[in-house]
């Protein structure tokens, strides 16, 4: 299901410790930049958070046994604060 | 340092239901007494997560219903094959307990100390986060004007239906699938044209608040952007039907 950043709000406050969905997050792959609400992200077995201009991958997000995997090889860069 | 950064670290507090407002035959308000809960801006959702007696758990996010200032209220619809919003609409009673979540997110808000217009447009039960906006503006007597543009299906399914006749704020409803007797509201979706007769003007750079299911938000947004709205003004929350 295709949903925005709002929804990994919650979870993403519990890991980084701050609001995220208004991180300014920079695609690795195009480098646009967006506040990370504005991201699409498809919920399943876990998160995928794809960039909303050109729809590269740039988070994933996997929990299970108690702990949380999150892979962030497609973001270019974080901005918090 | 350590003290902030604990401070600032989110924990699950616990929940207890202490009323329940019937809004529509799918639709209900949950009054949650929440010890602990540092206060929350309108628009903010939490999440809310019950564990059944096997250990298995369930999470989803529900948006706030009540002003800030206020205690804690949830609007939650019924989706049918739902885990966790048939138990919250039909069988959560007085006392009944959960763990919560939040507040959380800091996009999608609004804190009511800005000049422009606002602009807000619902989708079926996305009206909940925009209704602690309304319900804020009123509370708090801001002088910014509000226009709602509000989606439902039928009459008999638009939530808060009263009371938003008394918050002081534009109502523009239409009614997508049926329309009771004499009916001379609007009867469509929401798209570019119906957009164009009730929108604020482009020109008056409103703050534009946008919330439904994916499908919703995304022609809401793309016909307020074909009528001259800057993206920047337009916030966008988009649900699904996880229930």
């Amino acid at each position: 299901m295709k949903l925005d950043g709002n929804s990994i709000g919650g979870l993403m406050l519990e890991l980084f410790g701050d609001d995220m969905t208004t991180a300014g997050s920079i695609c690795g792959s195009c480098g646009a930049r967006e506040e990370m609400a504005r991201l699409d992200v498809y919920t399943g077995a876990g998160y995928v958070v794809r960039c909303h201009s050109c729809e590269a991958v740039m988070v994933r997000i996997v929990e299970g046994r108690g702990r949380t995997w999150i892979d962030l090889s497609g973001t270019a860069s974080l901005e918090l604060g | 340092m350590s003290e902030t950064a604990v401070a600032r670290r989110l924990t699950w507090l616990t929940a207890s239901v202490a009323g329940a407002v019937e809004e529509t035959p799918r639709v209900r308000t949950l009054e949650l007494d929440l010890p602990g809960w540092p206060g929350h801006r309108a628009g903010q959702h939490l999440d809310i997560r019950l564990t059944a007696e096997d250990g298995y758990q369930a999470e989803r996010s529900y948006s706030i219903a009540s002003a800030p200032g206020g205690g804690v209220e949830l609007t939650i619809e019924r989706l049918d094959d739902g885990e966790v919003s048939p138990y919250l609409v039909e069988e959560a009673r007085e006392g009944d307990q959960f763990e919560v979540r939040g507040p959380i997110g800091g996009y999608f808000v609004w804190d009511g100390d800005e000049p422009e217009p606002v602009l807000l447009v619902a989708g079926g039960s996305g009206v909940v986060p925009l209704m602690a906006m309304a319900r804020h503006r009123a509370r708090i007597g801001a002088a910014s004007p509000m226009r709602l543009v509000y989606s439902s299906r039928t009459w008999d399914d638009v939530i808060y239906r009263e009371e938003l006749e008394t918050l002081g704020l534009d109502v523009v409803h239409t009614l997508t699938r049926e329309q009771p007797p004499g009916w001379t509201g609007y009867s469509r979706r929401i798209d570019t044209e119906l957009l164009r007769e009730v929108a604020l003007p482009a020109s008056e750079s409103p703050r534009v608040y946008v919330c439904g299911s994916t499908r919703f938000v995304d022609a809401a947004a793309d016909g307020l952007l074909e009528l001259g709205y800057e993206p920047g003004w337009i916030r966008t929350e988009r649900f699904g039907a996880t229930g």
